[in-house]
């Protein structure tokens, strides 16, 4: 689907910026696009670091294998191919939990190092593992409990109420997660169906 | 709410703190070992870049390309067909943008508060759309990339039915309790 999906944004920006007439536009675009994309990896480079150096000492201090331990009914559930004691478990939760703060920053090193965990147990290099589709299935739905980049938008429209907004995300994000796992469920349980 | 804000506040400070002292307390060699992880940081970025050139080119193509409005005119029956109310149709350029790009559609949100009104139907719509889910592209790139994971299977399904879910819960919602 991925391949597809690529395709499909790619073509159909050129077709339209085409017959438009602003050709242009997709040469300049493509080009700010690429050097962009360096410029996001660069820039993860010092945070990447930093906690990835703190998820090592909390590694050896056996924080994560704590951590994972404690919610394990529900790493169980919802990671069932995943041992019980792996470091994957506790690098998810804390992904889920910085993400849960809105501490954005935190919550990409965190997944990626449960990406990494994950990998080590995956049994295709190049595909993901059903463990991988429920972790990034939880990712994308993303609950976060104060959403403050929009909350700081609405203050400088001068909104008389910045912050009422937070009942309804909160809603919305339930609702999307609920079925991102549920539809992960339903997935995984169609056993080796490739989609 | 105040709580929360105040967790998010102390959370990484006390992240610095006891992690740390956790680890030193329990006989490990604290600076020597943060350094040995963090050396991680640089390769699981610098191995990113393919597949984030690769996706944003594309993303950006298409989004500057104004392909989005005419997407957006092609779907306008849609909502008419479902007897929805008609200014919903000025929402349907942040949908097929939340999935894509955070800052588009940020800056697509942020417009639409400026030119309803944060406190309005659709100034209050767009803010909980914004929240409701994260930028499902990036994440899968990010994520997939930095393993080397090619072959998505179905997860970019699956963030596509929680975008799908958190638009339509967005609409429902706010409609009930601003209607």
């Amino acid at each position: 689907m991925v391949n597809a999906v690529w395709l499909f944004l790619l073509a159909v920006g050129i077709i339209v910026a085409a017959l438009t007439g602003r050709i242009d536009v997709v040469t300049s675009s493509a080009m700010a696009a690429a050097k962009l994309g360096v410029e996001v990896a660069i820039s993860l480079i010092g945070i990447m670091s930093l906690w990835l150096g703190l998820m090592r000492l909390a590694e050896e201090a056996g924080l994560v294998r704590a951590l994972a331990r404690a919610l394990e009914p529900l790493t169980r559930l919802l990671f069932p191919s995943v041992p019980r004691d792996h470091p994957a478990l506790g690098a998810i939760i804390l992904n889920i939990s910085a993400n849960i703060l809105g501490l954005g920053n935190a919550a990409t090193p965190f997944g990626l190092k449960a990406m990494e965990e994950l990998q080590k147990l995956n049994q295709t290099r190049d595909e993901a593992s059903e463990a991988m589709c429920t972790f990034l299935a939880l990712n994308t739905s993303a609950l976060t409990l104060i959403p403050a980049t929009i909350i700081a938008v609405r203050l400088k429209a001068d909104s008389g109420n910045p912050t009422e907004i937070i009942g309804t995300t909160i809603f919305a994000t339930g609702c999307a997660m609920t079925a991102a796992i549920f539809a992960d469920y339903l997935f995984r349980r169609r056993k080796g169906g490739r989609l | 709410m105040s709580i929360i804000a105040e967790i998010s506040r102390w959370a990484i400070p006390a992240f610095l703190l006891l992690v740390p002292l956790a680890a030193y307390l329990r006989k490990v060699k604290v600076y020597e070992v943060f350094v040995t992880g963090a050396e991680g940081g640089f390769w699981t970025a610098v191995k990113i870049i393919p597949y984030l050139v690769g996706m944003l080119v594309a993303i950006k193509v298409f989004v500057d390309s104004g392909a989005i409005d005419i997407l957006a005119y092609l779907l306008k029956p849609v909502f008419g067909f479902f007897g929805l109310r008609q200014d919903l149709t000025q929402i349907i350029p942040l949908a097929i943008m939340r999935p894509l790009s955070g800052s588009g559609a940020l800056g697509v949100a942020t417009q639409i508060i400026a030119e309803h009104g944060p406190d309005s139907f659709l100034g209050r719509l767009a803010s909980t759309m914004q929240g409701s889910t994260d930028t499902t592209f990036f994440v899968l790139t990010v994520y997939f990339g930095s393993v080397g994971i090619k072959k998505y299977r179905y997860a970019l399904k699956l963030g596509l039915i929680a975008d799908i879910t958190g638009l339509v819960a967005s609409v429902y919602i706010v409609s009930k309790l601003f209607g």
